[in-house]
């Protein structure tokens, strides 16, 4: 009797909520009544999981608000405080910093995805814009973020990118300044840098995370298979034959892998949250001088093939600007995607060898800039005078230069090579 | 009210003015925002001139100073130093100072300095504005062909003792000489010459 009672309770609340807020519709929309394709793989797990990182990423992050001081002779100090005297201050510290370089890892393996299947390709370009759209942000966060330290890294990391706009014709120098808002990186830059990374930012990146998903949920996801699942539907329900409801299905399968993913951020928090370098780099433990650069500086490694791209371009009259545009490009090349592919299919499964190829041929480009980038240029030594045309310029930055040109080349020839495969027929139905 | 046409020109007009009105007012709105963001007062009102004592420099030894948040080197060059200036002029971009807005006119000279031996330079590569490592020993970990100068770990400038750029580095031009006069012969004025502040 009691549990009728209750029951019934329950409904007439709900009924209540739903004739003031469409709870149950919603939750049908997006949930039980989602229909997502059934052959989802491995790949499928990382978009689900930048959702938790950033959930990680703002929750650490309000904590750390309440400990962080935001001027330029206590925000040291203050990190450090956090790190010695905060009970727990030191987790959270590293759950924010390692969470920043896993945001990069589940980011990257989803636009990965993203390029293997070819979901950016028709219908789904706003998604991908929009994802393009957050990317973007979250390389702003980074850099805004990498700057509340104060640490040697810090200071010179953001002195020398501000410096880049300072390159741009005409009204570069002002808009650097303008940035800084002073005449070098201080204590207003600092402010400023926390305001943008707190507030400014996260509100844009949540923005743009719901139109990743309305858009998402519109047309429908993609699968492994690249074949669209609306095209056979149930003639009754009207439900696609190869779709199956994202809860429970979906919900139980994305939480095995957030149970995998925090043993691995569990792993790296408790036995190498500096990673070696790679995460938190030494000299960032050291307070801004800014009268004295460390000896090598780097930015942390998700901006690293970015980076050696900058480097590797040589100035052209006189102009540092010809770099930073490349450098630029690099990063929006990815937004002009579903206009660049002309193949007849999405997938790799039925793609030809041409395109296997050039993906390849860009995947080692992306891994080697990013290791290029992490080091001096002067790091594997110089060719010898004699050698012909290169003769004296540094290994390092002629390997660079010659990958840069791959890395833009799978962009550029594109339309062409992707035209010119042989693609294998793809099947009407989902297959595995 | 009889007649229930839609005078559609005159919507169109009104939707029209109405959005010019707005778009300027947010536009006008918009000014003191981005206003804000350019240096402060105070931010301006700390570029104050700085006194340096340059009595205790050692010859062939340097000083750093601050200035407007940036590090100033005060360089005292040996006259084989000084003599060697003059020998990589081939390897320079600009041995001849023809940017003329990386020095003062009155350093406009063969050692760019007023008194030939104290060279005076803003610490900061003008490529992308990094502090370089001064390199003042001829030779040693530059290779052996180095004739004493800066060296940016940055991005791998070079420079030579009078802050000229070498070629081939990223830096596109020569470190900055700032504005600067002797009070007397043991104090330098850093930021400030006879035609005033910089």
């Amino acid at each position: 009797m009691a549990d009728k009672n209750t029951q019934s309770r329950a409904a007439n609340l709900l009924a209540w909520v739903d004739e003031r807020f469409p709870l149950t519709a919603n939750v049908k929309a997006h949930l039980t009544e989602y229909y997502a394709p059934k052959n989802f793989n491995f790949w499928y797990f990382f978009g689900s999981l930048a959702l938790l990182v950033l959930v990680i990423q703002i929750l650490t992050g309000i904590f750390l608000t309440m400990n962080y001081k935001p001027e330029a002779s206590m925000a040291f100090a203050s990190v450090e405080y956090i790190m010695r005297d905060v009970s727990w201050g030191r987790l959270i510290r590293y759950m924010h910093s390692t969470g920043a370089s896993m945001f990069f890892v589940v980011v990257y393996l989803h636009m990965f995805r993203g390029l293997i299947y070819g979901s950016y390709r028709a219908p789904r370009e706003l998604i991908w814009l929009f994802g393009v759209g957050i990317f973007l942000v979250l390389m702003g966060e980074a850099f805004f973020g990498y700057l509340l330290p104060w640490g040697q890294m810090s200071y010179w990391g953001a002195q020398v990118i501000i410096n880049l706009f300072t390159s741009i014709p005409f009204i570069g120098p002002d808009i650097s300044l303008w940035v800084r808002g002073d005449y070098t990186v201080s204590d207003a830059t600092l402010n400023r840098f926390f305001a943008f990374h707190v507030i400014a930012l996260p509100l844009v990146l949540l923005g743009l995370v719901v139109a990743h998903l309305i858009a998402l949920h519109e047309v429908g996801s993609n699968n492994p298979d690249g074949v669209e699942i609306k095209k056979h539907k149930d003639p009754k329900t009207k439900i696609p034959l190869d779709g199956i409801p994202f809860h429970p299905y979906y919900t139980v399968k994305d939480l095995v892998g957030v149970a995998v993913f925090l043993m691995v951020f569990s792993a790296i928090i408790f036995f190498a949250p500096e990673m070696g370098g790679y995460f938190l780099e030494a000299n960032n433990f050291i307070p801004a001088d800014p009268l004295k650069t460390p000896p090598h500086i780097a930015p942390v490694w998700y901006f690293t093939p970015y980076y050696s791209i900058l480097r590797a371009v040589p100035p052209i009259l006189n102009s540092q600007f010809p770099g930073v545009a490349a450098m630029g490009l690099s990063v929006v090349s990815f937004a002009f995607l579903p206009w660049l592919d002309r193949s007849p299919v999405k997938s790799i499964r039925y793609r030809g060898s041409l395109y296997k190829k050039w993906l390849a041929a860009f995947v080692v480009s992306f891994l080697i800039l990013g290791y290029l980038g992490t080091e001096p240029s002067n790091v594997w030594g110089q060719f010898s005078p004699e050698t012909f045309f290169v003769g004296g310029a540094d290994r390092a930055t002629v390997v660079a230069r010659i990958f840069s040109v791959v890395y833009f080349s799978f962009f550029a020839l594109m339309p062409w090579y992707t035209k010119k495969d042989q693609t294998k027929p793809v099947p009407e139905r989902v297959t595995a | 009210m009889a007649n229930q046409e839609v005078d559609q020109s005159k919507r169109r007009f009104l939707i029209a003015a109405t959005s010019v009105a707005g778009g300027v007012a947010a536009a006008a709105v918009a000014v003191p925002f981005v206003t804000s963001m350019m240096p402060s007062e105070r931010a301006k009102a700390a570029g104050a001139p700085v006194e340096v004592d340059i009595s205790k420099i050692e010859p062939g030894s340097m000083i750093t100073v601050e200035w407007r948040g940036k590090p100033v080197w005060i360089v005292n060059r040996t006259q084989p130093m000084l003599d060697a200036l003059k020998n990589h002029d081939d390897k320079l971009s600009d041995p001849k100072l023809e940017v003329t807005s990386q020095q003062p006119e009155y350093c406009a000279n063969e050692a760019r300095a007023i008194k030939p031996n104290l060279m005076v330079l803003v610490g900061i590569c003008t490529h992308l504005g990094c502090s370089p490592s001064p390199k003042l020993q001829t030779g040693a970990d530059m290779g052996d062909d180095w004739p004493g100068g800066f060296f940016c770990p940055c991005h791998g400038s070079k420079f030579d003792l009078a802050g000229r750029v070498f070629k081939g580095s990223p830096a596109p031009v020569n470190l900055v000489v700032p504005p600067h006069k002797y009070l007397s012969d043991s104090v330098l004025l850093v930021g400030a010459d006879d035609k005033g502040a910089a």
